[in-house]
């Protein structure tokens, strides 16, 4: 290699976060290790799911938690067919905005459908959860939706 | 004047200067610095200023792209700050940097500013990065990458019925055509749009064409207010700039519109005049749809002249690229009054409006 | 979906409090052209430094400009091997991936020839008998051993010349 020329280096960088998550962070995630979906009630009445300590419309702080799905309706999917490293499924799924049944928002997540021909917006969903064993209080605790009536 | 709440007639602030440079898939020779160095001196060098004419510095970067820390610190030597320069930074794109210098020679102390802003691409892995300006606890642990996200927004809007395939392909097809004028561009091509259908799905509904470029480059403007304005070049008046962000809750949002370009166009008064070109920063083909109706624009706007982000795409610095790209074309006399936008966050989560104006 | 077993087993685990989010980023990362000559130079047991052409400071490692002026520095000067002590701490305190017996030097050192000081151990002293203006010498890695790093130098140690005047350092404190 000419003098002239810059040298290069592979670097790797890691940060161990472990975040504290609050009572209402908190409590989503405590009902997705114990297999319950959950969301928490907007200033406005509305549902907001995964839930946040504000609504995000007014700012507002979000009250009761209520209890939602385990079905929902796709609002928006994007089909991966070649999953990357860090994706939640190691084989061609799509990326869903889930609206669950009794939420005004959606949720982000994976949906095992089996092909890109067997889902469609509007279509009908239900969660898939790890075995209990394995769900530790985490989005990870959703293995991920599937088509009512278990087309995948 | 429309009838803004608080807003009033800003101090004339004018883009004196432009400069980037040439954009590249990978630049693996230079570093931060050198990448910087060759445009801050042309942006200084075409109005024959240095950087003791400069009262003000602000940059727009981030650290993630290249795994280091302080870049933004360390950039500075591209510059010069010794004696010591009142400086800042911003974790954004350039274009929220030139919002700062904006609002401080507002204050009506300073002339004139410096705006710079790097964004290197090529060192990391991009669909993982981008991941993490998301939401910590519900939706990074997911690791969902930029051109998921984006694919869907693209599929909403064609369940909304606003957009098809085929018009994200005209988008893309002209971009890069109009992009054959540009020699900083770094995708231009003439392919037409019934070709580029024939790309495969990187996520559908997306295809190739749909993506923006991965992209290094960096860019930088000058601004100058009072008597530098006139001195140091013909001016190109911001007549209006305001910028807002919406949750970053994608689910409780509605993807196929953008209320926070809307309200920032309204800020910045963009219908307050005929609008002769404007510079979108729409990463992802069919962006430019939702922004060119919040902006209200209509067909005989000239869109993206330039290429556009679909030309090239650098992190941090495609925004800042969009307002020296629409001042280009009043300065050299193709438009008279022009608005300038950039984007930030997921799906269009944070918009910038910019509005410019010859004499 | 989860049964009724599963939902039932989890019931007494309390709530979550904390969410572990490890990140792990690969880079290629390139140091550019000025700090790859400064580096090349380590590799072949030299301090590499930079001028600048307007000021005619000397900056070791460069960048490639010079943070007063701005302006790219492209003339490369080759530094001696010894330097001054500008100031120093001793390092008393152990911490985790600690290499180096405590307590040890650090300083930072002017070479001869350069106008910026760079951090380097000191070592073959007694900790208590370090000082400003002590001169020093850089000891290298075996020929065979010497990479384009940092690494290349194992230490500065005392060369046995008399201190530096004050007068010649202070301006690089």
């Amino acid at each position: 290699m000419p003098e002239s020329e810059a040298l290069h280096a592979s670097h790797r960088l890691e940060y161990p976060y472990a975040r504290s998550v609050g009572p209402v962070i908190g409590a989503f995630l405590t009902g997705l290790r114990d297999g319950r979906l959950l969301g928490v009630r907007g200033s406005g009445g509305s549902v907001i799911v995964p839930p946040t300590e504000y609504d995000p419309d007014t700012g507002d702080d979000t009250g009761e938690v209520v209890e939602v799905g385990p079905g929902g309706v796709v609002e928006s999917w994007a089909w991966v067919p070649d999953p990357l490293p860090k994706h939640p499924s190691d084989r061609p799924f799509a990326w869903a905005l889930i609206r669950l049944d009794g939420a005004d928002t959606a949720l982000l997540h994976a949906v095992d459908s089996g092909g890109p021909d067997r889902l469609a917006t509007g279509d009908r969903v239900t969660v898939r959860f790890r075995p209990a064993a394995e769900r530790i209080g985490s989005m990870a605790d959703i293995e991920a939706f599937v088509p009512e009536g278990g087309a995948a | 004047m429309s009838a803004v709440a608080g807003r009033r007639t800003p101090r004339p602030v004018s883009i004196a200067s432009f400069a980037q440079a040439r954009n590249v898939r990978r630049d693996d020779e230079h570093n931060e610095v050198e990448m910087l160095m060759p445009v801050v001196a042309e942006v200084f060098g075409t109005i024959g200023i240095t950087k003791d004419d400069i009262d003000f510095i602000c940059s727009g970067s981030t650290d993630y792209l290249i795994g280091g820390p302080f870049s933004f610190v360390t950039a500075l030597d591209a510059v010069g700050v010794w004696p010591p320069k009142s400086e800042s930074h911003v974790e954004m794109d350039g274009a929220w940097a030139l919002y700062e210098a904006w609002v401080l020679l507002q204050e009506g102390e300073i002339d004139a500013a410096l705006v710079y802003c790097f964004g290197r691409s090529s060192p990391g892995n991009l669909n993982e990065i981008l991941a993490l300006q998301l939401d910590p606890y519900y939706v990074a642990p997911l690791w969902p990458d930029p051109v998921s996200l984006a694919a869907l927004q693209a599929r909403a809007l064609i369940d909304a019925g606003k957009a098809t395939e085929a018009d994200f392909a005209a988008i893309a097809s002209r971009s890069r055509r109009d992009a054959l004028d540009n020699p900083k561009a770094q995708v231009a091509n003439d392919i037409p749009a019934e070709k580029l259908l024939e790309d495969e799905y990187i996520v559908s509904p997306l295809r190739r064409h749909a993506l923006p470029p991965i992209t290094d480059g960096v860019a930088a403007i000058v601004l100058a207010a009072g008597d530098k304005a006139r001195q140091w070049s013909k001016p190109v008046w911001i007549t209006g700039l305001d910028h807002r962000i919406e949750t970053h809750s994608l689910g409780a949002r509605d993807l196929t519109s953008s209320p926070s370009t809307a309200r920032a166009a309204e800020g910045a008064g963009v219908s307050d005049g005929p609008i002769d070109v404007a510079e979108i920063h729409a990463p992802f083909a069919h962006q430019e749809i939702i922004l060119k109706e919040a902006l209200g624009l209509d067909e005989t706007v000239v869109v993206n002249p330039s290429g556009g982000p679909l030309a090239a795409n650098p992190l941090m610095s495609a925004g800042l690229i969009r307002i020296g790209e629409a001042a280009t074309r009043i300065s050299s006399g193709r438009a008279h009054r022009a608005v300038a936008h950039a984007t930030s966050g997921p799906c269009l989560q944070q918009n910038l409006v910019c509005v410019l104006e010859g004499e | 979906m989860a049964d009724r077993d599963d939902t039932a087993a989890a019931g007494d685990l309390g709530p979550v409090t904390t969410l572990a989010t490890p990140i792990r980023l690969d880079f290629e990362f390139t140091p550019g052209v000025a700090q790859s000559r400064f580096l090349r130079g380590l590799e072949r047991g030299r301090f590499i430094g930079q001028r600048c052409p307007k000021c005619g400071m000397v900056y070791v490692p460069s960048r490639g400009s010079c943070p007063t002026d701005g302006v790219p520095t492209t003339e490369d000067v080759e530094l001696a091997n010894v330097g001054t002590v500008t100031t120093y701490c001793v390092v008393n305190v152990p911490f985790a991936g600690q290499s180096i017996e405590i307590p040890y030097i650090c300083a930072q050192v002017l070479l001869d020839g350069a106008n910026i000081s760079f951090m380097g151990l000191i070592q073959e002293i007694p900790a208590d008998q370090i000082r400003m203006g002590m001169r020093v010498e850089a000891v290298w890695v075996d020929p065979d051993r010497l990479t384009p790093s940092l690494a290349s130098v194992r230490y500065f140690r005392p060369n046995g010349e008399p201190d530096a005047d004050y007068e010649s350092f202070k301006e690089y404190l």
